[in-house]
Order: C-alpha cells, then structure tokens, then sequence
C-alpha cells in the first residue's frame, strides 16, 4: 500500500525562515550602520512592500480587487495627524491607525461584499473619494491644503529618521508576517478553496464570508498603518497626496510584476519598483510610463510576474505556505498504481494551490 | 462502414478533444452520409456535446481531422464553418435574451449561403411564430425556444445542421413534435446530425446511429441492426454480450 | 428661483457626464470590459485638439471631426491588440491593464503638456450665452454639449435596436458564442463597439476642454462620474445613462449651493444609495436567463 505523506514545509523553507530573521535583525540595526539617504530609501521600499503585501493578501489570496486602499492610507495619515494635533506623540499615531482602519473596514464590508467584479472595484474607489471629500472638509485638519504633523520637529533629525525607519521597518515585517500566518492557517485554506470555486467551498462549510472580511480588515488596517508611516515619513498630510489613486497604482503594479498570489511576490515586485524609481528619478514621469507599460505587459503575458515564472520551474520557497504531498513507493517494492518512478515530492499539486486561476 | 454508393457529408477521423486535463473525446471517426439523420447516443458525459461543438469550431480539437464534403476544416473557424454550411443548435437553446423572437431568427442569416430558408418559409413552419415575433425570446417556452433555435440555425441555410440535446428539459410531447418536423428538413435536402440521451427518439427517427462512451465509440450502424440489449451494453458500457436467452 | 437655475445647469451637466458615460457603458456591456482609462482618453482627445487647433489652421469644428475620428480608429486598434488579449488572458486582467493604460496616458501627457491647464475657446460661441430671465441664463455651449449628448446616444441607441449591424452587437452582448455559432466574428464586433465608445468619449473630452479647462490628471473624475451615471441609469441602456448624467449633475449644481465640498459629496453620495438599494439602476435593459 503507498504511503501518503503531507507536510507544509521544506528544508528549504526553514533554512530560508532562519535567513530571514537574520536579515531582519540586519535591517534593525541600519540606522546605526549607514547614512541617513539608505535608510530613507529604505524606507519608500519598506512602504510599498507594505501596500504590495497588503494588496494581494486582498486581491491575490482573497479574490478581492479594490482599487480603493488608498481610503485607508489616507484614513491612516489623518489618524497621525489627529492625533499629533491633539498632543499625543506622532508615533502613536501607527498602532492607533491600525484601530481606526480595522472598525472603519467593517461597515465598509457590510456595504462593499454585496457587490462584485467591476461594481466591487470602483465602489471602493468611490468611498477613497468620499473619505477625501469628507476629510478635506475639516478646516482643523488643513483641509484642501494639508497640514504638517505638529511635534516631529521635536526631534533631531538623526534621531527622526532612525525612528521613522524603524516604525517603517516593523509595519513592512509585520504586514507579511501577517500574511503568512494568515495564509498558513485554516482561514489560507478557506481563501485557496473560494479561489478555485466559491460554490463548493461553501456547499462543504467553509465560512467565507468571515474569510473574506478577515482578509479585508487586515488588508486594510495594514495600508492604514503605512499611512500613518507616510504621514510620519513626509511630516506633513495633504489629503491630495495620501488619498491619491496613485498609491493603488503603485501597490498593483509592484504585485503584478513581482507575481500574485504569492508572498514572494509582491516583494520582489516592490523592490524592482522602487530600484527603478531611484535610478531614473531624474527622468520623472518616464519611469512611470515605464512601468506602467510594464504591468500591462506582465498582466497579460507573463500573468504570474517574475516570482511565478520562478516558481514554476522549482520548488524552492521563502514562505511556504502550501502543502506538499509525499508519495512514497509501497514497501514490497512494487509501483503504486496512477505513480511514476520518481519518488520526489510532487510538486504540480502544490503549485497549483498558489498560482492565480486563470478564469 | 456507409452503404455503397452514399456520399460522405461529414467526415471526422480519429477526433480527440480535451478539456484541461480531461479527454472528453478520445480518437472517434465517424461518417454522416448526405441527407441523412445521423444520432450520436449516449449517457451524460460521453463526450457527445463536445464532439459536435468540434464540428462547429467552438472546441478545439488537440488530434484528428474534420472533412465537410472533402474539404477539411479542421483548422477553421466558428464562423468560417457556417459559410460552409455547418450550423449547430447548441445544447440549452441560448437564444440571445435582449432579442426578439423575430430578431434572433434574423441573427441566423448573418452569414447565410444562398439557399431556400428565409423568414416566410420558417413562418410557414411554424405556423404560431408570427403572432409571437415581436416578444422577447426569454418568454418562450422551452419547447417554443427549441424551434426559434432551429429557426436561427436553418436561416444560415446549412448542408448539415447539428442539434445537441434535442430532448433535454422538453416534455415528451413537445419533443415528439419537433422530431415530426424533421423529415419535412430532410426533404429541402438538408443533413441532420443529432446528440440525444433518449435512445428510442434517436432510433425512430435516425438512419445511422452510434454510441459513445467516455469519449470512445462502442457501437455504430443502422438502428435496426442492433438488439435493444446490444445497445444498453454499448450506452452503459457492461463488459461483454449477455448470455444467450437473457437478451429481451 | 436660484434653485430652478441650478437643476437647469444640472441638467446640461448631466448632458456632459453622459458622454463620457456612453462609451463606458458599451464597453462594459457589451464586452465586460471596465475601462478605468475612459476618463484619459477624453483627456487625450480634449489635448489633440489643443495640440491640432494651433497646427492644422482649420476651423475648431474640422479640427473636432478628426479628433473623432481618430480616436475612433484608436478604439478599434486598442481593442484588438490590448482589450482583447486581456480578457482571454483573465477576468481581472482588463481592469488590471486599463490602470496600467491610465497611468501610461497620464504620465505621458504630464511630460508632452505640464501639469498646467489647457482649454479651448471658439470666440463669442463658447463664451455667449442667453440670459432668459433674472435668474436663468442659458450659455450656448451648455445647450451645445446637452444637444450633442442627446444626438449621439439617440443616434448609438437607434443603431442598436433597428439595424442590422445593432441586432448582431445586442447578440454578442447577450452571448458571445452562440453569437460565434451563426457565423460572428465577435473581436471583430467588440472592436467596432469599442470605435464608437471611443468615439463619443472622445466628443467628451472635447466638450470637457471647451466647458473649462482639462489637465493631465483630470481623467478619472470623470471616469468615476461615467460609472456613477452607467449604475445609476441601469446597465444596457443609453437613454439610462442620460438620466444618470442627468441626476448627478443635479446632484452638483443643487449639493454646490449648500457648500463646495457637498457640491462634490452629492453625486458620490447618490451613486453609493442608488447601489445599495437598487443596484440594477432605474432603466435596466439587460435581461438574463
């Protein structure tokens, strides 16, 4: 009889999680290694790594795709300033953000899930819009013109930006730490079934209406403590800015390149993003027209970005958050019926969980 | 495998045709002589609705070839086919619901052949379509929708006219009624290939059957050829004949 | 009285938001395809005039019909080569492409043109108006923009239900491969679909360029405006997009003389009511079984 065996990791995964703690301690300690220009630049990458994260966790594993985060971005700066404005210190303002966008998401789910495809997308493009109408509303909050986040010149500029980097750095861990407990626990297998087919997901019990809202309320307390990280990064809010399309723009385009539907993507997606950003700064707006002719290529030929061109061809993961089966020949040395002669761990079912569907 | 002296219509060899992963059709030939019914039987999932949408040029096919008259049209596409005379009356109607009924019989004649079909002549088949023209096809009966639908196909003025599940979801007097009409069909000339799951429909009214299973063919010939048990055998796929004297 | 002037000039608002509400509503109709670049194609067009008027020395109407017409042509070509290979490539994939289209387009005006705005004026026209009472004046260019919307949709609706050509788009829309089955080439539809979509944005753009002033980022306004106005009106008729169009413009004129800000909260506002109580919009024609 063959033995079936499932595990959710490889070596290699537990090799490559030992290698990311180490280059988390790493990146802490920065601030007292380099100059103050790594760490800012560290820091625009640890934001959009956030918002990739984040964006896929929303659209990649949980099938949602808003073109609205930038609500909570813009909902997460604001908290910042608020709070600032009312004597409490700036950095607060990140935790605190992640309370405001979790208890603002649940009445925009209520609204938001009735809703799908096209309808989904740009109705939450419409509330990023009323959120920004109501806020610049707000005369105390700077209204049209914004305002700058009182006692951040407290500091001393050393000392502002080592803590900006490090407020950066724990948003950036946290989000795909996040992520990957999520995807790894029962709530990852819900959202891979509903991928595959929501209909027999839930005929066979799967709760995916509370998967669904977990992964929004997550998803978007998590742009909004990037928010209020921007807020602290650019030491003033201007309803403008942090309510801009462009952020979404930018949080897809990094996932797209990098690849949907994995944790490794978006990463890779947010670094190429921001190295581009840095080398062609001067040429402005052509690197976006860069990139965004790039997304449109990848979207529609090289549909599972880098990481997934990648992750076809080998099976070596960072964050493994699928299963594997192990099928071992049965112990009279005879060959298990519908079992080739390789006994290696067969990879095609496992890939098959995290890819998008094309559909 | 045909009658000497009968002209091949259609032709399919060795046809495979695959959805994913699975082989819905696997190396089935098959030969419809011109101006005859031809039915394709068998149970739910043999393949049958995939082998006609291969004819049509919905499905691709990933092996074999499809020869109309001897030209092969393997290769061609939708709507090339229906210039060359082939028209499928798909499986569920779909009839085009935000038209009329008058209008979906006009979408037939997009890419019509010069024939003997027009508006009048279906009219006169169908003696209660007039009054109901101008009403929405998603009002129709089922029944009702099953003949705008062969409206729709016989406006293109097809060689041959393919209709997949002729029965399915119809009362049985609804569908003894559209069978009637078929020999008027055959007498403008027309070739008639059929998928049906109902096998005494099928052997009434077809020259030729043949049955697939799981995608294979298991038994082919005229319908008289055959003993009722032969043909369970074949639909079901029960291994070997039944002992003598247990056949009804 | 201020009041009745300020549903007036709503509604010829309307007549605006309509046009960009037309092409966005046969794109996603009939194809499925949410374009979140409709608004920047406008923009393009409103800026092609800018850039022609100057160059061509033709009067600004010539100078309007090839703008038409080449966005028409653009339409086709877009469809074709990029709208198509996104939907065979996934269901998300168009949205996902038309953001990458939006930011291209965006981008590339900023460089061409600054970020400072443009307008066209064609003399005593776009400036004249009819003052019919005290309260009440009625400016040519408003009723121009109203009167172009109302013959453009007419015209697209009429095509649709009485021609030959329209009976095969509704099929199409209905079901693309039934519609394949009686010998359609439906991309070949989807792009002509696509032309007039173009089209009739790109009449909104221009009409946009005239009424004020457009710059490289005011696209997707007025793209959320079209959806607005598609939801509202119900999804597969025209007719319905006009009222959309019609009652955000309202919701503008009249929310304004309460402050600027509700003056842009309204329309939002009625679109997000209009979505949770009655989703399918007021006028919906598409029927399915």
């Amino acid at each position: 009889m063959a033995q079936t065996r499932v595990t959710r990791a490889q070596h290699s995964g537990l090799f490559a999680g030992g290698l990311g703690i180490i280059v988390v301690v790493v990146l802490a300690a920065l601030p007292f290694l380099v100059v103050e220009g790594v760490t800012n630049f560290l820091v625009n990458l640890f934001i959009l790594l956030a918002l990739a994260t984040m964006w896929n966790l929303l659209a990649g594993y949980g099938g949602l795709v808003s073109v609205g985060q930038q609500a909570y971005i813009g909902l997460g700066a604001y908290t910042v300033l608020f709070l600032a404005q009312n004597g409490f210190n700036a950095f607060v303002g990140v935790p605190a953000a992640v309370l405001v966008g979790a208890v603002i998401a649940v009445p925009a789910s209520w609204f938001l899930f009735r809703l799908s495809g096209g309808y989904f997308a740009i109705a939450t493009w419409v509330l990023a819009v009323v959120a920004a109408i109501v806020i610049t509303g707000i005369p105390s909050l700077g209204a049209g013109t914004g305002a700058s986040v009182p006692g951040l010149l407290n500091y001393n500029a050393i000392d502002l930006g080592a803590y900006t980097y490090w407020a950066a750095l724990v948003v950036a861990v946290a989000a795909v730490l996040a992520t990957y407990l999520l995807m790894r626990s029962r709530l990852g297998l819900v959202l891979t079934a509903v991928r595959d087919n929501e209909i027999a997901a839930r005929s066979v019990g799967s709760k995916v209406g509370r998967a669904k809202l977990i992964v929004y309320l997550v998803s978007s307390a998590g742009c909004a403590a990037v928010g209020a990280v921007i807020a602290i990064s650019q030491l003033d809010v201007q309803a403008v800015n942090v309510f801009n399309i462009q952020w979404t723009a930018y949080m897809i385009f990094a996932v797209l390149i990098g690849g949907m539907g994995s944790i490794e993507g978006p990463l890779i997606g947010a670094t190429i993003f921001i190295v581009l950003q840095q080398t062609l700064s001067q040429f402005n707006g052509w690197y976006l027209v860069l990139v965004g002719a790039l997304a449109m290529v990848v979207a529609i030929w090289v549909r599972g970005g880098i990481w997934g061109f990648w992750a076809d061809r080998s099976s070596f993961r960072i964050f493994s958050v699928g299963y594997f089966l192990h099928q071992e020949p049965p112990q009279d040395g005879g060959t298990p019926p519908g079992v080739g002669p390789s006994p290696r761990p067969d990879r095609r079912k496992w890939l098959r969980r995290l890819r998008p569907r094309p559909s | 495998m045909t009658g000497s002296g009968e002209q091949l219509l259609l032709e399919v060899d060795t046809l495979t045709v695959k959805h994913a992963q699975l082989t819905a059709v696997s190396e089935v030939s098959l030969g419809v002589p011109a101006g005859s019914v031809f039915a394709v039987i068998g149970a739910n999932g043999a393949g049958k609705s995939t082998l006609l949408g291969a004819i049509a040029g919905l499905n691709r096919p990933s092996g074999g070839r499809i020869i109309l008259e001897g030209q092969d049209i393997t290769r061609l596409s939708c709507p090339k086919r229906v210039e060359l005379g082939v028209s499928l009356v798909p499986e569920g109607r779909r009839l085009f619901p935000s038209l009329t009924v008058e209008e979906n019989i006009l979408t037939g004649a997009y890419r019509a052949r010069p024939g003997r079909w027009n508006l009048s002549r279906i009219y006169e088949m169908f003696p209660w379509m007039p009054g109901r023209r101008r009403q929405s096809a998603a009002q129709l009966s089922g029944g009702e929708q099953h003949a705008v639908a062969i409206a729709r196909a016989l406006m293109a003025n097809p060689r041959i006219l393919l209709i997949d599940e002729l029965s399915l979801g119809l009362a049985p007097i609804v569908v003894r009624g559209i069978y009637a009409s078929l020999p008027a069909l055959l007498e403008s000339g027309l070739t008639v290939m059929l998928v049906e799951q109902d096998v005494a429909q099928a052997c009434s009214v077809a020259s030729r059957i043949q049955c697939l299973l799981e995608g294979r063919t298991t038994l082919v010939g005229g319908p008289t050829e055959f003993t009722t048990a032969e043909i369970e055998a074949a639909y079901f796929g029960m291994s070997a004949a039944a002992p003598a004297g247990a056949a009804s | 009285m201020t009041l009745l002037n300020a549903v007036i000039q709503g509604v010829f608002l309307g007549g605006l938001l309509a046009l960009f509400a037309a092409g966005l509503s046969l794109l996603f109709g009939v194809m499925g395809v949410l374009n979140l670049a409709h608004g920047d194609i406008a923009i393009v067009a409103g800026y092609l005039a800018v850039a022609l008027v100057p160059a061509l020395h033709l009067p600004a109407l010539w100078v309007f019909l090839i703008v038409v017409g080449v966005l028409m042509v653009c339409g086709y070509l877009v469809q074709r080569l990029i709208f198509q290979p996104s939907l065979e490539s996934g269901h998300l994939t168009p949205l996902l492409v038309t953001l990458g289209m939006s930011v291209v387009i965006e981008n590339l005006l900023l460089e061409i043109f600054t970020a400072n705005g443009h307008s066209i004026s064609i003399g005593t026209f776009t400036a004249g108006s009819v003052q019919v009472n005290p309260q009440i004046s009625l400016s040519y260019l408003s009723v121009a923009i109203l009167g172009t919307a109302v013959l453009a949709l007419g015209a697209i609706q009429m095509g649709l239900s009485r021609t030959k050509l329209g009976r095969i788009v509704r099929a199409v829309a209905d079901d693309r491969d039934a519609a394949q089955l009686v010998g359609v080439n439906y991309r070949h539809i989807f792009g002509l679909a696509a032309a007039v979509a173009f089209g009739t944005v790109a009449l909104a753009g221009l009409s946009l360029t005239m009424y004020t002033s457009i710059s490289p980022t005011s696209g997707p306004t007025y793209l959320i405006y079209g959806f607005e106005a598609v939801v509202i009106g119900g999804l597969g008729s025209l007719w319905g997009t006009l009222a959309g169009g019609v009652v955000l413009g309202i919701a503008v004129t009249v929310g304004v003389l309460i402050s600027s800000n509700f003056g842009a909260l309204a329309p939002h506002l009625v679109f997000l009511a209009v979505l949770a109580i009655r989703p399918q919009g007021f006028f919906p024609r598409r029927v399915t079984t």
